[in-house]
């Protein structure tokens, strides 16, 4: 050591300092004698890579990125598990544990961050861990040799690689997240739900919308999570990962500025200017960061002033990636929605990929990628450097593979696939045979090609690439398929998503949306809608409603009027009612000062211009008298109409009141594509009006003929025929088959006429008439659906479901200004 | 109150308004919807839509805008602009999510 040599002491031996001095030490190898203290006991080592370490992919010895012999060759001293406890500014030196006092010329506080561990009941009981350094890896492991379950709390980057770990170590893991996606701070919803599904694939359970309430426990060691909805997760372990903190106890002892963290300017020294911060301790212009490539930047910073230099930090964005084997995910800035900004999506859904540019003014600002990151980097690049990306947008979202000489053209990748590519994966069709049978036979249209080669006949999900196919070997003279899409975030039609649904087993928007290659991020008020239908059609039992993704009429229960005040209409079934039921109408009109009731078209009592916030009250006092929702607003079951039949009628075959009744009774609830309206008439003289129904019932001595596809609205049209039964029982079989297979079939928004027109009557016929056991199906589907539909939405809401839906957030008169 | 220092009123927590969903803040006969999109940005609107007064706070939320449950039109949250081949505007206002909290400008209550 010379004479000349600076004392340069660094406070805590991370990732961070570890480059620093590796760039110092490129610069001046022997301007400083250097002296290393570290509160854990061992080397320098990758702390990203303790993830791997926890897996079992890889061993400590595999990570350590300075090991003794790096300390002894560059002459520097570290002291292993030797924590600093104070700064003496006055006197320029630092005290340790062990009580060593050194001078320094120059100090580096790198001292990192610190888990934040949330202050519920039962976080000091045994077998509660942070994660963040390689002794609570150890710890974790050793649990792990003994098996049983572990809870992880929280759904970031580090609580997902912690319960990946954990559950190649063989443990049963659950993953509790306060926020309704994972990841939401790096993730937009439709990569979130992706990734939650990869976790569930490999057996890691998720709750998200988890507020953990309590640890339990006994006799000191840990004994389950519980939620504050009650539940309890029982398990050994719980690993404790919902955010850091900055490390900076130090400088606040000694009277450094502190913030957050450690405030630094852009040289990197703190508020002494012979102290400087660096790491994830640091506070930079208002930012603190937590991955380690904006701390490599501080580093060699910090190195070349060390030397003399002049240089400056100037604040970094970040890109993030996890590090799970098996799951890609990159992403980099913001995507959060917003009008002035374009989306460019691409969705593979066979390849499990999913990719997303957010656009601002030709400047990509935003990149999600799942299940393929190799361009992570490049959209990176571009983002960070603000390149105008119009010239190349086109084929931007493809990657850095299809830019540059002659390859600006969307159809140059399928154009650049080998002949024996395989195009549809269902059918094993190559892009050679395809081509060949479009010149060949001269073929147009996609459904030409589907015809005779039999691509993307099967699950459809190629007919894009086919279409492609086309122009490429038609040219000009190829016209795109007249095919009418949903709207305009797919370019599949209603019954190509409905049979994909189904084949594919899809059941939630998000999976749908994937699968199916949606072109935008989050559906729009058209396809939304009708995906949440068809969803709850086709899994009853499995699919949670999405109540923003429905018209307000069916989120609130009720009929929006012009001025913004509601309408509502009970139930009167069968058009019946009663003194007890006027009694109670009459009353909540009084109390609650309704203005308008009327009688409907439809046999029953509406009453108009209730102030959103009476409704729960109103429904309150009308379930009192047994009146339940009529649905009024609904794409459901509306109305059935009667007539007084043989209970009074001179002219009465059959019980036609009873039989709506029953009829009602039994079907309402039930979600369908569009309205349906029914009604039963004692005869056929039809005082019900059943001929012009979605479906009727016209009573005869001989039994009941079966009506459907009416229509009496924007369009006029007389009933169809279905046939004749005999009993009660019978007429309602047919009925409810004919319904269901309505609800199976139908496209959102088509009336019943228009469906059955669509696929023929006599379709209509076979299916439900003459074959006993289809129709018994279709019945016994409808029965499994009802159990989760028959549920009165206003007594749902008196209980108080949804109660933000009826309240304000706030009334002036109630808020405090901070 | 100068230009440049806005006064904020806290009007609840963030977690009150459903992801895709809006609720209102009332003053006197105002109303003011105050929208959540499913990234946690938030934006405040009068409650009428431009085209003919609709409640914009009952729509369906989507891509930056809202669909007004009356005619359809489609409204952006972030500068009350009518989109596509309509035009028109709803007043807008400053509102943010800090630490869970909503804040909204007093501005909106003059
Ligand atoms: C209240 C009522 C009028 C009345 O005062 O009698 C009514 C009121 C409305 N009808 Fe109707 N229709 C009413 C009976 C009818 C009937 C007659 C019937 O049901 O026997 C028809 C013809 C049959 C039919 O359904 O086609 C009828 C055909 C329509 C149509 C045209 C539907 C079609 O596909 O052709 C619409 C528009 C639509 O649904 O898109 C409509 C839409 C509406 C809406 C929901 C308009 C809207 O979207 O806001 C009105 C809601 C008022 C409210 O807030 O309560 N209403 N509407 C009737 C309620 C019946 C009930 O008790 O539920
Ligand atoms: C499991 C895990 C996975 C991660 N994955 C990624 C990733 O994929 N990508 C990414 O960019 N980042 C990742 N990170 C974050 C990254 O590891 C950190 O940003 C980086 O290590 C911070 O470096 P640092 O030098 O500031 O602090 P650290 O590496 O935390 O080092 C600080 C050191 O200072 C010591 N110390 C503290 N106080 C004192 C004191 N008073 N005296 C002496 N010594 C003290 C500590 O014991 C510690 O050893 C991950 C982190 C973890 C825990
Ligand atoms: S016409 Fe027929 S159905 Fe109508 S009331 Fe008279 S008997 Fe009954
Ligand atoms: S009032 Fe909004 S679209 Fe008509």
């Amino acid at each position: 050591m010379s004479d000349q040599q600076k004392q340069l002491v660094v406070i805590g031996n991370g990732m961070a300092p570890g480059r620093m001095l590796e760039e110092l030490f490129e610069r001046e190898p022997a301007s400083y004698s250097v002296t290393i203290f570290n509160a854990e006991p061992r080397v320098n080592y990758n702390r990203l890579m303790l993830s791997p370490v926890l897996s079992g992919e890889k061993t400590y010895a595999d990570i350590i990125t300075h090991d003794d012999d790096w300390y002894a060759a560059n002459g520097v001293t570290l002291h292993k598990g030797d924590a600093i406890e104070a700064i003496d500014r006055d006197r320029r030196c630092v005290v340790s544990r062990s009580g060593i006092e050194l001078n320094y010329d120059k100090l580096v506080v790198a001292t990192g961050s610190s888990p934040i561990v949330i202050p519920i009941p039962g976080v000091d009981l045994n077998g509660v861990y942070t994660y963040r350094d390689l002794d609570d890896v150890q710890r974790m492991v050793d649990v792990c040799a003994g098996g049983g379950s572990a809870v992880v709390i929280g759904g970031g980057l580090l609580g997902l690689e912690a319960a990946a770990g954990l559950r190649e170590r063989g443990m049963t893991v659950t993953v509790l997240h306060l926020m309704p996606t994972l990841m939401e701070r790096q993730l937009d919803p439709a990569a979130a739900d992706i990734l939650k599904r990869a976790f569930e694939d490999r057996g890691v359970n998720i709750i998200t919308e988890a507020n953990s309430r309590e640890i339990t426990g006994s006799q000191g060691q840990v004994a389950g999570v519980l939620l504050d909805n009650g539940t309890e997760i029982p398990c050994e372990m719980v690993v404790m990962a919902v955010g850091i903190r900055p490390s900076k106890r130090l400088a606040d002892d000694c009277g450094i500025a502190t913030e957050r963290g450690i405030v630094v300017g852009d040289n990197m020294t703190t508020s002494d200017p012979d102290i400087y911060a660096l790491g994830e301790c640091v506070e930079h212009r208002g930012a603190c960061y937590g991955l380690v490539a904006p701390l490599y930047e501080m580093a060699k910073v910090i190195a070349e002033n060390l030397t003399g230099a002049c240089a400056s930090f100037t604040g970094a964005v970040n890109a993030t990636k996890l590090k799970v084997t098996g799951i890609d995910l990159y992403s980099a800035g913001d995507f959060a929605d917003g009008e002035d900004r374009e989306e460019i999506v691409l969705r593979d859904a066979t390849a499990g990929v999913y990719k997303r540019l957010v656009i601002k003014n030709d400047v990509i600002i935003g990149v999600v990628l799942y299940g393929d990151t190799t361009d992570g980097p490049w959209f990176f690049d571009l983002l960070k450097k603000g390149t105008d990306v119009s010239e190349m947008r086109e084929t931007l979202i493809f990657g850095q593979a299809y830019q540059g000489d002659g390859a600006a053209d969307p159809l140059s990748a399928v154009a650049a696939l080998p002949d024996d590519a395989e195009i549809c994966g269902c059918n094993g069709i190559c892009k050679s045979k395809i081509t060949g049978k479009i010149t060949e036979l001269g073929l147009s249209s996609v459904d030409d090609v589907r015809a005779h080669t039999k691509a993307s006949a099967s699950c459809g999900t190629c007919t894009g690439l086919v279409e492609q196919l086309l122009a490429l070997t038609l040219g000009d003279s190829f016209e795109p398929s007249a095919a009418t899409p949903m709207c305009s975030c797919t370019s599949l039609e209603h019954g190509d998503v409905r049979r994909l649904i189904k084949a594919k087993e899809l059941k939630s928007i998000p999976e749908v949306m994937q699968a199916l290659e949606w072109k935008t991020s989050a559906g729009c008020a058209k396809c939304r809608p009708a995906l949440n239908y068809y969803l709850i059609a086709d899994w009853p039992d499995e699919y949670a409603d999405d109540y923003q993704s429905r018209f307000i009429n069916e989120r609130a229960h009720a009929n929006i009027q012009k001025d913004g005040t509601y309408s509502i209409v009970p139930r009167m079934w069968g058009g019946q009612t009663s003194a007890k039921e006027l009694r109670a109408i009459a009353d909540a009109v009084e109390k609650y000062d309704i203005p308008t009731v009327k009688v409907t078209g439809g046999q029953r009592i509406d009453m108009l211009g209730i102030k959103k916030e009476d409704l729960p009250s109103v429904w309150a006092d009308l379930g009192e008298a047994g009146f339940v929702s009529g649905h009024a607003y609904a794409k459901g079951l509306r109305t059935v109409k009667t007539c007084v039949g043989t209970d009074w009628c001179r002219f009465g075959t059959q019980d036609s009141t009873g039989l709506g009744v029953r009829i009602e009774k039994f079907m309402w609830g039930s979600w369908t594509p569009a309205k349906v309206k029914m009604a039963v008439s004692g005869c056929p003289r039809n005082c019900a009006e059943a001929t012009c129904k979605d479906v009727g019932v016209i009573c005869v001595d001989s039994g009941f003929e079966i009506h459907f596809a009416g229509a009496a609205g924007l369009d006029i049209k007389g009933t169809e025929v279905l046939g004749l039964v005999e009993t009660e029982e019978q007429a309602i079989e047919h009925i409810v088959a004919i319904v269901q297979m309505y609800r199976e079939q139908g496209y959102y928004l088509e009336r019943i006429y228009k469906w059955a027109r669509r696929i023929g009557y006599d379709e209509v016929r076979q299916q439900v008439l003459h074959d006993a056991e289809k129709r018994k199906a279709y019945y016994d589907r409808f029965v499994l659906s009802q159990r989760y539909a028959q549920v009165d939405p206003w007594q749902e809401r008196v209980r108080g479901k949804h109660e933000y839906e009826f309240a304000p957030l706030a009334k002036l008169d109630q808020v405090v200004a901070i | 109150m100068n230009g440049e220092s806005i006064v904020w009123i806290d009007i609840g927590a963030l977690s009150d308004i459903p992801p895709s969903g809006a609720r209102c803040v009332e003053i006197d006969d105002r109303t003011i919807a105050v929208f959540r999109d499913r990234d946690d940005r938030v934006y405040a609107l009068e409650d009428k839509c431009p085209h003919s007064q609709g409640p914009l706070s009952q729509g369906i939320v989507h891509d930056g805008c809202v669909t007004c449950p009356l005619h359809n039109w489609v409204i952006s949250l972030a500068s009350g602009k009518a989109q596509g081949a309509d035009s028109g505007s709803t007043q807008t206002f400053r509102v943010e999510a800090k630490d869970g909290r909503l804040l909204l400008e007093a501005g909106a209550f003059s």
